[in-house]
C-alpha cells in the first residue's frame, strides 16, 4: 500500500508541476524570500499577469 | 570563484561551494565507470547491433516492429552516455557553480529554476508537434530502411547536437533567442538575414501544417465536428481558470480531456445524422477559410481565453497519445508490410513527394532527425527555466532523442499498413482520380508485393473508419491515424473501436496543429511588428499593447500563410506534393542557421579541435538543403523543378490549351503558373538568405582561426546559490548533497536574507 501511495503521489506531483499547479505557491515563497516587504499578488492576479506576459511576448511552438 | 571541498570519502569527487555558509552547489564527479556499468553498456550495445543487423539484412520475410524499437532505444542510450557526454566534456563544459539565467533573473514567471524532470516534460511538449509524425509517414514511400537510419543516426549526430548546443549557448546569454544571438554573433548582415529567414520560414510552416489539417478533415463531418468542439471546450476552460478556480490547471485539463473524448464519441452520431452531414461536411476550400478566420480570431483573442487552455489540452493529449502508441506497438508487435527499400528511393517518382532519396528523404523527414524549429525553443524559452548548466544535456540532447523516438513510431505505423492502402491514401487525386476505382487501377500498376486489390477494398477500408473515402487523403495525418487505428484496435477494443481510434488520432494531430497555427501566428506577428517598428515614423508598432498595430500585423500574417494554404488546397498537382518539400527545406535551412551560430561561437571561443561536432552536421545540412534547393530551382524535370513546371504551363497557356497534364481547365493552368512562380520564388529567397548566413559564418570562423579566437557575447558568470542533480536519475552523491540542502533549508526558513532559492532540486518531490 505504502509503495502504491508513493507512486500515486509522484505522478500527481509530476503532472501538477508540469501543468503549473504549484507555480503560485512557488511565487509566494519567492516573494517572501526576495521581496519580503512588497505586497504579494492574489492567485487570480498572479495568473492574469502571467497570461498578460504571454500576450506581450509570445512563445514559439514547434512543428 | 568556487571553493573546492574535497572530502576524504572519495578522491574522485569534488564538492564546489560558492558560499562557506551554504552546502555545496555543484559536484564534480570523476569516478571511472564501474565494471557493472561497463558490462551493462556492452550488453545494450550488443542488443542494438543485433537489432540493426536484423532490420538492415533480413529480406524476404517481414521484420517485426519490436526490432525497430530496440535498435532505436539501444542507440539512444549509447549515444546519450558516450557521445553526448563527450560533447559535454569537450565543448559545453558546464559549470554548476555558475548561476543560470533562471536563477539570476528568477521572477517566478518566465524565469524560474525548474526541476529538470518537469522541464524535460515542458521542453518535449514544446518541441514535439505534427512534424515528426507527418514527415516519416511520407518518407515511408521509400521503404522502411532509409527512414529508420536517418531518423536515428540523424538525431544522434545532428538534431540532438543542435538542440543541446543552442540550449547551452543561450543559457550563457541570459536565454537570448536565436535571432538575437545571430545578430550578436554574426553581425548586422548575417543577423538580419537570419531573422528574415525565421519569419518567412514560420509563414510556410503554418501554411503547410494547416494544409495537413485541411486534407485530414475535408468532407469528414465526424472529424470537423470533434475538432470544432475543441473551441468551446477551450473557451470554457479559459473562463473556468480565470474566474472560478485560478491556478487549478491539471484539474481543468482533466475536465477538458473528458469533454474532448466525449466530443469524439459524439462526432460519430453527428456524422451519421443528416443535419450533421449538412453542417460539417466542408469542402477543402471552405475548411481553409474556416482555419484562416480561426487563425485571425485566435491570435487577436487574449491568451488566457483560447491559446493557454488549448496548450494545456495539447500537452495532455500529446504525451498521452504517444505513450499509448508506444504501448500499442509493444503489445501488438506488428510486422512491416513495406519493403526495406522501394524503387521510389532511386527513381524519384514517388507519389507522396517527388525526388530521389538524396536529398529529398532528408528534407521530408525533417523534424524527426534534425529540426531547425527546435532552436527557437532551445533558445529564448527553455534556458529561462534551466536550473543548472549541467542539466542541458538531458533537456537538450535527451529531449530530441525522445522526439526521434516519436518519429520512429510514426514510421513504423506507416510501414505496417498494407502498401496498396498506403499508396492509395498518399497519391494525389490527380493520379488516383480521387475515387476507389481509380485508386485500385493506380496502385495495381505500381508493381507492389501481394495480390492486386479491387475498388471494394478501399471502400471497405473507408467504411471501417466511417469516412466517405480514404483515397488521396494526403498529408500524412490520415495515414498515421489509419496505422494507429490498426494497432490500437488490436491492443484495445477490437474492430468495434477502429473508427474511434482513427478519429482520436486525427483529433490529436489537428488539435496541436491548430495550437501551432495560433502560437505561430502570434510569434510571426510579433516579429513583423518588431521589424516594422524600426522603420521611420512607425515606432508605435514596437508597442505590443497598441491594438490597431497588433490587428494589422495579425491580418498581414494570416493573409500570408492563408494564401499559401489556399494555393496548396486548390493546386491541380496536389498541394502536399508541391508544398511539403518547401516546408522541409525551410525547416532544414533554419537548422543551418542555428548550427552556423553554434559553430561560430565555438570558433570564437577557440575550440577549433572540437568544432567538427556542430560543423559536420552543418556541412551535411548545407549540402542537403542546397542540392534540394538547386533541384527545386534548376531541375529540368517538371515534377521536381518548380521553374521547369512553370515554363511548361506558361507554354501551354500561350498555346491556348484548356487541358494540360493534370490541369483540366484554363483556370487550373493559370493556377499552376501562379503557384509554381510563388514556390520557385520562395525557394530562391530561402536559399539566398541561408547562403548569406553561411558565408558570414565561414568568414567569422576564418577570422577567429587567424586571431586564435574572438570575443563572444557570453555573460560574466555569477556564483550559484542553489543545487540540482544533473541526470534524470539522482546519483547517491547527489542524494547526499540534496539531503544537506533539505536540512539546511529546514533550519533556515525563507524570510531572512541571505537565503538561497529552494527549487532546482528535489524539494516538493516525494
Amino acid at each position: 500500500m505504502g509503495r502504491l501511495r508513493r507512486v500515486v503521489d509522484a505522478v500527481r506531483w509530476y503532472v501538477g508541476s508540469l501543468m503549473g499547479d504549484h507555480d503560485y505557491r512557488r511565487y509566494v515563497e519567492h516573494m517572501a524570500r526576495t521581496h519580503p516587504r512588497e505586497p504579494v499578488l492574489s492567485e487570480s492576479d498572479y495568473w492574469r499577469g502571467r497570461y498578460a506576459d504571454q500576450d506581450r511576448r509570445p512563445g514559439a511552438r514547434c512543428c | 570563484m568556487a571553493v573546492t571541498d574535497e572530502r576524504a570519502d572519495d578522491p574522485n569527487i569534488t564538492y564546489l561551494r560558492t558560499d562557506p555558509d551554504l552546502p555545496p552547489v555543484a559536484i564534480v564527479d570523476r569516478s571511472p565507470m564501474t565494471v557493472g556499468k561497463r558490462i551493462l553498456f556492452a550488453v545494450i550495445g550488443l542488443i542494438g547491433a543485433v537489432a540493426w543487423a536484423i532490420i538492415a539484412l533480413v529480406r524476404g520475410e517481414s521484420v517485426n516492429a519490436v526490432w525497430f524499437v530496440l535498435a532505436a532505444v539501444c542507440t539512444y542510450i549509447v549515444a546519450y552516455r558516450f557521445y553526448a557526454r563527450l560533447i559535454e566534456m569537450k565543448v559545453v563544459k558546464p559549470r554548476d557553480d555558475h548561476a543560470t539565467p533562471a536563477e539570476i533573473l528568477d521572477n517566478s514567471r518566465d524565469y524560474m529554476p525548474t526541476d529538470r524532470r518537469v522541464l524535460f516534460g515542458h521542453h518535449f511538449a514544446a518541441i514535439a508537434g505534427a512534424g515528426p509524425l507527418v514527415g516519416p509517414v511520407l518518407a515511408a514511400q521509400m521503404g522502411y530502411l532509409p527512414g529508420t537510419i536517418w531518423i536515428i543516426i540523424g538525431a544522434v549526430l545532428a538534431g540532438c547536437v543542435q538542440d543541446y548546443l543552442v540550449l547551452s549557448i543561450s543559457t550563457r546569454r541570459r536565454g537570448r533567442s536565436l535571432g538575437q544571438m545571430a545578430r550578436d554573433e554574426l553581425g548586422a548582415v548575417g543577423g538580419t538575414a537570419a531573422i528574415v529567414a525565421v519569419f518567412v520560414i514560420m509563414i510556410i510552416l503554418i501554411a503547410v501544417l494547416a494544409l495537413v489539417v485541411v486534407n485530414a478533415l475535408a468532407e469528414s463531418p465526424w472529424g470537423v465536428f470533434s475538432i470544432a468542439m475543441t473551441i468551446p471546450i477551450a473557451l470554457f476552460m479559459g473562463v473556468y481558470l480565470r474566474f472560478f478556480r485560478p491556478g487549478r490547471v491539471s484539474e481543468v485539463s482533466a475536465i477538458g480531456v473528458v469533454l474532448l473524448l466525449a466530443a469524439i464519441v459524439a462526432g460519430r452520431y453527428v456524422g451519421e445524422s443528416s443535419w450533421g452531414n449538412d453542417w460539417f461536411s466542408l469542402s477543402p476550400v471552405a475548411l481553409s477559410w474556416a482555419i484562416i478566420i480561426y487563425g485571425v480570431a485566435a491570435a487577436i483573442l487574449p491568451v488566457w481565453l483560447l491559446l493557454a487552455p488549448r496548450d494545456y489540452l495539447s500537452t495532455f493529449m500529446k504525451v498521452g497519445t504517444i505513450a499509448l502508441l508506444a504501448v500499442g506497438i509493444l503489445l501488438v508487435q506488428p510486422v512491416m508490410q513495406a519493403p526495406a527499400v522501394s524503387e521510389f528511393a532511386w527513381n524519384g517518382q514517388g507519389p507522396a513527394f517527388a525526388g530521389a532519396l538524396f536529398p529529398f528523404l532528408f528534407i521530408t523527414i525533417a523534424c524527426g532527425a534534425l529540426s531547425g524549429f527546435h532552436s527557437l525553443i532551445a533558445s529564448g524559452t527553455t534556458p529561462k527555466l534551466l536550473a543548472k548548466e549541467g542539466q542541458a544535456r538531458i533537456i537538450g540532447y535527451g529531449g530530441m532523442l525522445t522526439e526521434s523516438f516519436v518519429a520512429i513510431m510514426a514510421l513504423i505505423t506507416a510501414c505496417i499498413l498494407d502498401q496498396h492502402l498506403y499508396f492509395a491514401m498518399n497519391a494525389p487525386a490527380s493520379v488516383t482520380g480521387g475515387d476507389a476505382a481509380g485508386a485500385a487501377e493506380y496502385v495495381n500498376g505500381l508493381g507492389l508485393d501481394g495480390a492486386p486489390v479491387t475498388p471494394e477494398y478501399f471502400e471497405q477500408a473507408a467504411e471501417g473508419v466511417e469516412e466517405a473515402s480514404i483515397v488521396s487523403k494526403t498529408g500524412g495525418a490520415p495515414t498515421l491515424a489509419m496505422g494507429m487505428a490498426e494497432t490500437l484496435q488490436q491492443a484495445i477494443g477490437g474492430e468495434s473501436l477502429r473508427s474511434f481510434w482513427y478519429h482520436f488520432a486525427i483529433m490529436f494531430e489537428a488539435l496541436f496543429i491548430l495550437t501551432t497555427v495560433d502560437a505561430g501566428t502570434r510569434v510571426a506577428r510579433f516579429m513583423l511588428s518588431d521589424g516594422l517598428g524600426n522603420l521611420p515614423g512607425a515606432r508605435r508598432f514596437k508597442d505590443p499593447s497598441w491594438r490597431p498595430g497588433a490587428w494589422l500585423c495579425t491580418v498581414i500574417v494570416c493573409a500570408a500563410w492563408g494564401s499559401i494554404l489556399l494555393m496548396g488546397v486548390t493546386d491541380p498537382l496536389g498541394g502536399i506534393n508541391t508544398l511539403f518539400p518547401l516546408f522541409g527545406i525551410a525547416n532544414q535551412l533554419l537548422a543551418a542557421v542555428a548550427l552556423t551560430v553554434v559553430t561560430v561561437v565555438l570558433f570564437k571561443r577557440g575550440q577549433f579541435r572540437w568544432a567538427w561536432i556542430p560543423g559536420v552536421p552543418l556541412v551535411w545540412d548545407l549540402i542537403v538543403t542546397m542540392s534540394a534547393s538547386w533541384q527545386k530551382i534548376f531541375s529540368d524535370n517538371p515534377s521536381i523543378g518548380y521553374w521547369a513546371q512553370h515554363r511548361d504551363f506558361v507554354n501551354a497557356r500561350d498555346q491556348g490549351l484548356t487541358t494540360f497534364k493534370t490541369a483540366t481547365s484554363s483556370d487550373e493552368i493559370d493556377a499552376v503558373v501562379r503557384n509554381t512562380f510563388i514556390q520557385g520564388t520562395l525557394s530562391i529567397i530561402f536559399a539566398s538568405l541561408v547562403l548569406i548566413v553561411a558565408v558570414v559564418g565561414a568568414y567569422l570562423c576564418v577570422k577567429a582561426v587567424r586571431s586564435g579566437g574572438l570575443p563572444t557575447t557570453e555573460d560574466e558568470p555569477v556564483p550559484s546559490r542553489i543545487f540540482g542533480p544533473r541526470g534524470l536519475l539522482t546519483t547517491p552523491t547527489e542524494r547526499r548533497v540534496q539531503k544537506e540542502w533539505d536540512e539546511f533549508l529546514h533550519d533556515h526558513p525563507p524570510g531572512s536574507p541571505p537565503e538561497p532559492a529552494t527549487t532546482g532540486g528535489e524539494k516538493g518531490a516525494p
